[in-house]
Order: structure tokens, then sequence, then C-alpha cells
């Protein structure tokens, strides 16, 4: 069996109705386990207070903000390369969940800057690569909005996708790149003492592990929507000309 | 129930409402135009099939 198998619509169909029941349920599982794990059963920290309960909403998020882009960046790259519709299609679909995750990162980082390092806002390196990332989010659903024939805006919207990685790696490691500005530097680490420290580290893994299952679920129901959608749009188009 | 989150309580719950508020939206968003799109197709393959006999 080949993974290419999965770029046939009626495949990938199938194989995703039979698979998003179950990733619904892990993502809403693991979700709720580790946000209450998270924040009702979690000391406070020394450093941050009882702020360190932002860190499971805020972490997931951003990892995920950067690691959608990077899926779409793959995504693009088949449709590019090997003219896969449903590939074109999942990057398409993934792109508003990106944007949100950006903005809940966004968003969470300034709740929990404002306490922390007395602003809202600063222009960072990993700060300002980020808000850039958003920028690009909204770009990128524009383009695919602003274009009616499907292929030229998947050829367009995979080329904005290769100009964007830039800024999702420089939102990776813009803290390592310039060793300035107020955001700390990785709070995960395979390196055991720089990671969090376990009490943190355990509810933090479960909430990881449900952002991803619940964007997995998102981009599943939203890929089918899309594949739905082009159907739809063939069979108007035939009625048309009939 | 809820933790005593002390002086940050406004910071930590109002990120956590955010955060809710935002991914809540997507969800809705994608299943409500999910099921949009499903009645549509289903519509229109009804009558392309009536009208093909």
């Amino acid at each position: 069996m080949s993974i290419w198998e999965y770029a046939n619509p009626k495949k990938f169909m199938q194989t995703s109705a039979w698979a998003l029941p179950w990733v619904t349920g892990l993502a809403a599982i693991t979700l709720v386990a580790g946000l209450v794990w998270g924040f009702f059963f979690t000391p406070e920290a020394a450093n941050f207070g009882t702020t360190v309960k932002i860190i499971y909403i805020h972490v997931p998020s951003a990892m995920m903000a950067i690691n959608i882009w990077v899926m779409m960046l793959v995504t693009s790259l088949i449709w590019l390369i090997r003219r896969h519709h449903v590939s074109a299609l999942a990057a398409k679909a993934a792109a508003p969940v990106g944007l949100v995750m950006t903005l809940i990162a966004l968003f969470t980082g300034a709740i929990w800057g404002q306490p922390m390092w007395g602003t809202w806002w600063e222009w960072d390196p990993r700060l300002t690569s980020f808000l850039i990332l958003g920028l690009f989010y909204l770009g990128y659903i524009a383009l695919w909005q602003a274009i009616d024939n499907p292929d030229t805006a998947a050829d367009l919207t995979g080329v904005l996708c290769l100009v964007g990685s830039v800024f999702a790696l420089l939102s990776r490691y813009a803290v390592n790149f310039w060793n300035q500005g107020l955001h700390q530097g990785a709070s995960l680490s395979v390196d055991k003492q720089e990671n969090v420290s376990d009490v943190y580290w355990y509810p933090l893994l479960l909430c990881i592990t449900g952002f991803i299952l619940l964007f997995i679920m998102l981009v599943l129901t939203r890929t089918r929507t899309e594949v739905r959608l082009r159907r739809l749009k063939a069979l108007e188009a035939r009625e048309r000309l009939a | 129930m809820i933790p005593e989150l002390g002086k940050y309580a406004v910071s930590v719950m109002s990120a956590y409402g955010v955060t809710l508020v935002l991914l809540v939206g997507i969800v809705a968003q994608s299943l409500w135009r999910a099921a949009r799109v499903r009645r549509a197709l289903d519509a229109q393959e009804q009558r392309t099939g009536a009208r093909n006999g």
C-alpha cells in the first residue's frame, strides 16, 4: 500500500470517515484531561505565580501555529510537484486553524506578558515574527478566496506558503538567532535540566497531544468539506452545460 | 472548585476565556460549513440523478 493512494479523493473520504470519530473522541478526552489537570491540579510557580497555568494553552497553540504552517508547506509541495488535489485542499483546510492557533498564542502571550513584563506587547524577535506569521496566514486565506480557478489558487498559495515558511522557521528559532528581547527561550527541551519541571510537564504534554488531535480532527473535517465542495461545483458546472 | 488564582485571576481567566471562544468558534464554523456543503451536495446529486433517470 502506498501513501499516494490517499491522494485519490474517494480513498481519502473513506479512510477519513473511519478515522474521524476516533480522532474526535481522543481529542476531546486528552484536551479536557490536560486542561483540567493543568488548571485545577498544578501548583503555582515561584517565578510566574498562578500565571503558569497559561502555559497549557499558550505553548500548545504556539507550537501548532508553527507546525500547521510546516504541514501546509509539505502538502503545498506535494501539490506543486505531484499535482494531487487532496493535498492542496488539505493545505487550504488547515490555514484557518493555523490562524486561530496564532491568534491564541498572540492573545495569551499578551495577557501573560502584561503582569510578567509590565507590557502587553514588545517588538521582540519572537513576538514580531509570530505577528508576521499571523499576517501570512491571513494573506494565504485571502489569496485562496481571491482566485476563482482552484488550480491557479493552489499554485499561487503554494508559492506563498514557501515564502511564509521563512517566518514559520523564524518564529520557532527567533530566540536562538537573536539573543535579545523579552521572550524567554524554549520552555520544552530534551535536556531534563532545561525542560519545565515534571509537575507542569506531564499535563502540558497531554494538552499538546490534545491540540494536535484537535487539529487533525479539524483538518480532516475541513478537507472533506473542500472535497465535497469541489464535487458540488463540478456537478453545477455540468448542469449549466447540459 | 476554581483554584485560588490570587492577583493574577483576571489574567488567567481571560487567557482561558479567549482560547475557549476561539477554539469553540473554529470547531463550530467547521462543523456548520461541513453540514451546509453536505446538504447542498446531496441535493445536487439528487437533481443530477433524477435528470439522468
